[in-house]
């Protein structure tokens, strides 16, 4: 049993998705069982990081075929740790969902979907074959796509057509790579096919492939010029759909892009140099394109994107630091990007609002409230010791170490600005005496919620909250995973071992 | 020392859950707090005056190489007593201050963050904590600048301040970061015998820029210095801490603290000078200028500090001595000035210093305080200023053929701070009292007694300097690399060149005082050139890149589909095409090994083709969906001929629902509008075969690449054998491949759920939860 412990996230979100599927109408029922459900995913998630810390790259071989036959699903440290970090957010978004998204919408299907989202996104971390992969990205677009249109508003839907035309476009892309991948090799198994791809003698068409990939994750990753689909959508759904998109959506491609670079492809010159011109260029759009937005939803758009731009430079420097700096960033981003957008939807709720020169008042009304919001913000800006510090040791050194000054430069100014950002945010949201707003006649203010909403709704970030300052002041923890996640990556052996020798024991 | 650091931070912590009981009567208990780590960092005076250096350790992210070791030499020692000391009657002053006020817990929430924050950054060992401590100082005084943040001019000052001593931050981070890499260790005590090593290698110019951005950021030196006179909005006992005596002398420490590492090189001393020489004089200049007593104060502190910076750059065992006496006088008499300032300030409700005069027929001893630190200030003796001033003058007459210059910009500063601590000190309480300030009195005791304190020690050690020479002074000097044998603190020196040079400064400043009253149509006068000061010119750049970043992001993020997805491919083309004509493999396609083509495919592909120019030429959206399904199931009948029914079966109901879905979606887009012109279309055109072509050369070429067949040739072997099915697409679908087949039928169920909402879920305007 034990041994199929890294297929048992994907069992349970599936399960839990169809059962919620029979209790349709059914809100309450559908909260008490997408939180238990959370709940018990994150004990799970926990337990197998812990089970892969201790014994190493766990594999599962799909129906039993040996790979490189059938589908392998491989949980080593970075798989184990991004479920565990999805299930973390999981659980938050769906108590704050629970806490906000009004009931029509769950009455269609939100919650359902919800942990098909959860599940397609397991499955990209747990995967080890490309088109399996491809087939996980489809089933997180899908339900990324029915999520954004979930109440068919106006702004939603155009904003969802805009995701769904570029992030198919992606997955067109990214199939059409797997396909030159497969012509090449005739291998769909990741293990496999790093020593295959090694093998084949047209280097061109290798690299070629390696570029299609390189913009299909691309586009989903987020960065610069591939963006578009990020500032037109991640505003219009409801707040606890943002959070779920905002830390997890464009990790995958993040996350894709690391696995295919360290596994599959080496990175040469022309790759490096892309990768580390396109770092550059997201962290230099995202951040001024943060300045000018007014709407704080937009602003932690491009905040989004600006911060790809640092895992992306830890990508493209390829040492064992960068990559560990890439891996931890990673780890904060999902933790505190997923909160920003909860905050965000609290003060909404608070104010009807997202337009921050009308919004104020809020240090001086909820103190408390303010108090627990720092956490994030200052998290996000990386003030020392919070958890966006630690990996910027990792990435400046790096760039010493590899004499890469342009990048280095970027990597301040982005920090620089996202100071900036937030310190303005501040001020504006939560320390200016606001406008006055009119009353919303049937707006779900905060204060008309239940208690219990309002639970569901602050105890996520509270949660998120505290996990954050664990990350950055037990930072050697975290650093020592992400040493080990970069190691295994860099040094891809005992993946391969695992996933090909496993079959013949 | 952990816990005397922590003890700020714990302080704070405890405010934010019991800060209501403590905003009354209780108030003032917080000043234990600062005063109980008084006495405990006092208790080292002995210990380290006789060399000792005491160190603690704990590990925190040994990973990076980042730990908390502090010690405490007497560079950290004189800091530990001024934040502590200093923070003590500041902290008991505030209790008067600011009594009643609705967030006095907040304040000294802050205030005992800062005091921790700056306690660890002085005693830090390791670079990267100091710089963790560095920036939360720099934090804190955000939040306190920003007190009172519904007034949009003090949210302003904060947020520039932090912008400007932020950036100087990331600056340090990088440069400690470079050091740390050069040195191999992040311990300041380790890389000061690594300074030879660290002096020659290629990256120590690197180095010292990136720790100057810091330092004259911090501790605002031209061109970096506005910030501080915008800081000035913060409430008086902020400025007075914060803003004069500690947190803006953390540049000053830093510079003190790596003069052992990376001093001595001509790169480093002649800029000090150059940057310490323009901040003190320009700066001192500035305060002519100035009505309001804390500009005054804000701009005579900048000068301090660039004195400060100056005398580090000259970088003598005398220059290094004069700097710490000076940053001891400095916190003495600015201190007090500024609590004098606040006085005036609470009691008269204005510090504009041309109404203001008379003040010591209704309180003396405020007058008295005033007296002795503006007299401290214009190095009168017998204070300790004149002693201070004195070893200026001592250190840069030693200076060679610079000599005569440097003295004469010391004395022209010398004499506009002792114009400005006039100014400060004693305008407000000499002369007439006016009518309306006739009605005002006392503050208590706690709000005068701190300033009279801090003038009485200043007279004190200025007559018995011995009481700092030994204990503090020499340990400093000795912290900073030099012998300490040198230079003996003395009041008086006999008759000598130094002695004259103080008397015409005192003489001159006497006779500025005299002769130049403030006025407000100098002030005004000035404001003419402020569009050629530093803090305009950064703020149009600032300004110019907000109007840059808003041209860009438009430019980029412009609300077209269209021209995002043409970017996207576009980049694609130009990238992969790159790749495929330049690479080391020149481009070959083997066009024999390609079957010929059947009449179905062709019929097929005529389909397709037809289809394609159909979307191109249609006319609305509608008909272009329905063309493009057409395509689709083209493409399925493709995978029938080449005998893949299930598959084109499951493209077959994936293409309907696209369709559905896609003309659901549009229903709710405004109609059909021809909007892209003639030349916007041959360009996508263009990019369009561009692409088209560029994919179909890579697939030829692929087809005529070698292919490994292991796997392909397991499924055709050992599908009957082993999966027992005929069918070896089938079985590839159900059994090899089944966890595709069972995430795609999911695929599938949430199409359907998302079609049936868009069908059925129609928010109206009042439930929605967005309302943008």
């Amino acid at each position: 049993m034990i041994e199929q412990l890294l297929i048992y996230p994907l069992l349970l979100q599936m399960a839990l998705a169809i059962i919620l599927m029979f209790a349709w109408n059914n809100t309450s029922t559908q909260k008490f069982i997408s939180i238990s459900g959370s709940t018990l995913n994150l004990a799970l998630a926990v337990y197998l990081l812990m089970y892969v810390w201790q014994n190493g790259t766990q594999t599962v071989q799909a129906g039993n075929w040996e790979a490189p036959f059938g589908i392998t699903f491989v949980a080593d440290t970075f798989s184990a740790t991004l479920v565990l970090l999805t299930a973390i957010a999981g659980l938050a978004v769906s108590s704050f969902s629970s806490g906000s998204v009004i009931p029509p919408r769950l009455k269609f299907g939100y919650f359902p979907i919800f942990h098909f989202l959860l599940l397609g996104l397991n499955g990209a971390f747990l995967t080890g074959d490309i088109f399996n992969l491809y087939v996980w990205f489809e089933i997180i677009i899908i339900t990324s796509f029915v999520l954004l249109t979930i109440g068919g508003e106006k702004a939603q839907l155009e904003g969802a057509v805009k995701y769904f035309t570029l992030n198919i476009l992606a997955s067109v892309i990214f199939l059409t790579a797997i396909a030159v991948l497969y012509g090449l090799t005739g291998s769909l198994n990741m293990a496999d096919l790093a020593a295959q791809v090694a093998a084949v003698e047209n280097r061109t068409l290798v690299q070629v492939n390696a570029l299609l990939f390189l913009v299909g994750f691309g586009i989903k990753a987020a960065v610069f010029p591939l963006y578009f689909w990020l500032p037109a959508s991640y505003h219009t759904p409801p707040s606890a759909v943002s959070s779920i998109f905002g830390g997890l959506l464009t990790k995958v491609g993040v996350y894709a892009l690391i696995r295919v670079f360290t596994l599959i492809f080496e990175l040469d010159n022309l790759l490096e140099n892309v990768l580390l011109v396109i770092a550059v260029l997201t962290l230099f759009s995202g951040a001024i394109g943060a300045i000018v937005q007014n709407n704080i939803r937009k602003i932690f758009s491009y905040l989004v994107i600006c911060h790809i731009g640092y895992m992306i430079a830890g990508l493209g420097m390829m040492t064992e630091v960068a990559i560990a700096g890439a891996v931890f960033y990673l780890i904060h981003d999902i933790i505190v990007k997923t909160n920003l957008f909860m905050v965000s939807g609290v003060i909404y709720k608070l104010k009807a609002n997202h337009n921050i020169k009308k919004l104020g008042d809020i240090y001086a009304d909820f103190p408390k409230m303010s108090l627990l919001f720092v956490i994030p913000l200052f998290s996000l800006v990386g003030i020392p010791p919070l958890s966006g510090f630690w990996p910027k040791l990792s990435l400046i050194g790096a760039g010493w170490d590899t004499e890469n000054y342009v990048v280095i430069g970027s990597i301040l100014f982005a920090s620089f600005v996202t100071l900036f950002v937030i310190v303005k945010l501040w001020g504006e949201v939560f320390w200016k005496n606001g406008e006055k707003l009119p009353e919303l006649r049937n707006f779900p203010y905060f204060k008309t919620l239940t208690s219990v909403q309002k639970v569901q709704m602050v105890a996520p970030i509270v949660f998120l909250g505290l996990v954050s300052l664990y990350i950055g002041f037990a930072a050697e923890n975290i650093q020592q995973l992400a040493s080990r996640i970069a190691f295994e990556l860099l040094d891809n052996q005992e993946y391969i071992d695992a996933v090909l020798n496993s079959a013949k024991k | 020392m952990l816990t005397a650091i922590l003890s700020g931070f714990f302080f704070s912590l405890f405010l934010v859950f019991a800060g209501k009981f403590f905003k009354g009567k209780l108030a003032v208990l917080s000043a234990l707090v600062p005063l109980g780590l008084f006495v405990y960092f006092a208790s080292f005076i002995k210990r380290v005056s006789e060399g000792e250096i005491i160190t603690q350790q704990y590990e925190w992210v040994p990973s990076f190489g980042v730990n908390l070791n502090f010690t405490l030499d007497g560079l950290s020692l004189l800091f530990s007593l001024l934040i502590t000391g200093i923070g003590f009657l500041v902290f008991a002053y505030t209790a008067e201050y600011l009594k009643g006020h609705k967030y006095l817990d907040r304040f000294y929430g802050y205030l005992g963050m800062f005091m921790g924050a700056m306690l660890g950054l002085v005693l830090s060992d390791n670079l990267i904590s100091l710089f963790v401590f560095w920036e939360l100082t720099s934090i804190s005084s955000f939040f306190l600048i920003g007190f009172n943040n519904t007034s949009q001019a003090s949210r302003r000052s904060a947020i520039l301040a932090l912008a400007v001593t932020g950036s100087g931050g990331f600056l340090f981070l990088a440069g400690s970061l470079l050091l740390g890499g050069v040195a191999g260790t992040y311990s300041i005590t380790e890389m000061v015998n690594l300074s030879p090593e660290i002096i020659g290698s290629p990256f120590y110019l690197w180095i010292v820029i990136l720790l100057f951005g810091a330092a004259f950021t911090k501790s605002a030196q031209f061109p970096f210095h506005f910030w501080l006179p915008g800081a000035m909005k913060a409430p008086t006992p902020v400025s007075t801490y914060l803003h004069s005596a500690t947190m803006v002398k953390a540049g000053i420490y830093l510079l003190l603290r790596f003069t052992p590492v990376l001093g001595g090189e001509e790169i480093w001393n002649t800029t000090l000078i150059i940057i310490g020489g323009i901040t003190m004089f320009y700066s001192a200049v500035h305060t002519l200028f100035r009505t309001d007593l804390k500009g005054v104060l804000a701009y005579s502190t900048i000068s301090v500090l660039g004195i400060l910076v100056f005398l580090i750059g000259l970088g003598t065992e005398y220059a290094l001595t004069a700097a710490a006496v000076y940053i001891v006088v400095h916190a003495l008499y600015k201190a007090t000035l500024f609590l004098v300032t606040g006085i005036i300030d609470h009691e008269t409700g204005t510090r504009d210093v041309t109404v203001l005069s008379g003040l010591r027929k209704v309180m003396m001893p405020v007058a008295i305080a005033g007296f002795l630190a503006a007299i401290s200030s214009a190095g009168m003796p017998p204070t300790i200023g004149f002693v201070g001033k004195d070893l200026v003058y001592e250190s840069t007459l030693h200076m060679g053929d610079w000599s005569t210059v440097l003295t004469i910009l010391a004395i022209s500063t010398n004499v506009l701070v002792l114009y400005a601590g006039f100014v400060a000190g004693i305008k407000p309480f000499t002369g007439r009292l006016p009518e309306r300030h006739s009605k005002v009195h006392m503050p208590g005791f706690l709000m005068w007694l701190p300033p009279m304190i801090l003038a009485l020690l200043g007279l004190i050690i200025g007559i018995y300097p011995a009481f700092i020479d030994g204990p503090i002074v020499k340990g400093v000097v000795k912290a900073v690399g030099m012998a300490g044998e040198e230079v003996h603190l003395k009041l008086w020196h006999g008759f000598n060149f130094i002695l004259l040079l103080s008397a015409i400064t005192l003489t001159l400043g006497i006779l500025l005082y005299f002769l130049l009253k403030p006025s407000k149509k100098r002030e005004k006068a000035i404001a003419k050139f402020d569009f050629i000061a530093p803090k305009e010119l950064i703020l149009k750049f600032g300004s110019g890149v907000w109007h840059f970043s808003n041209l860009w992001t438009r430019v980029f993020q412009n609300g077209f589909l269209r021209n995002y997805v043409s970017t996207i491919i576009l980049f694609l083309v130009v990238l992969v095409g790159y790749s495929l004509f330049n690479g080391e493999q020149e481009f070959y396609i083997d066009f024999s090994s390609f079957s010929r083509m059947t009449y179905y495919e062709m019929i097929l592909m005529g389909i397709m083709f037809l289809s394609v120019l159909f979307v191109v030429g249609a006319r609305s959206r509608l008909t272009a969906v329905v063309a493009m399904g057409v395509v689709g199931y083209a493409i399925c009948l493709m995978f029938v001929i080449y005998s893949a029914p299930d598959l084109a079966m499951t493209q077959f109901s994936i293409d309907t629902l696209t369709v559905i879905l896609f003309v659901l979606v549009l229903s709710s887009l405004p109609k059909y509008l021809s909007i892209s012109d003639y030349k916007m279309r041959i360009i996508d055109g263009v990019l369009s075969i561009g692409f088209g072509l560029l994919i179909t050369l890579i697939s030829l070429e692929v087809l005529s690449e070698p292919v490994n067949k292991d796997v392909s040739n397991f499924y055709a072997d050992n599908a009957y054998i082993l999966a027992k099915g005929k069918n070896v697409v089938n079985v590839i679908l159900v059994d090899f491949r089944g966890s595709d087949t069972l995430i795609e039928i999911s695929v599938l169920t949430v199409a359907a759920l998302g079609v049936f909402s868009l069908l059925k879920l129609r928010l109206k305007r009042d439930d929605r939860e967005l309302k943008d």
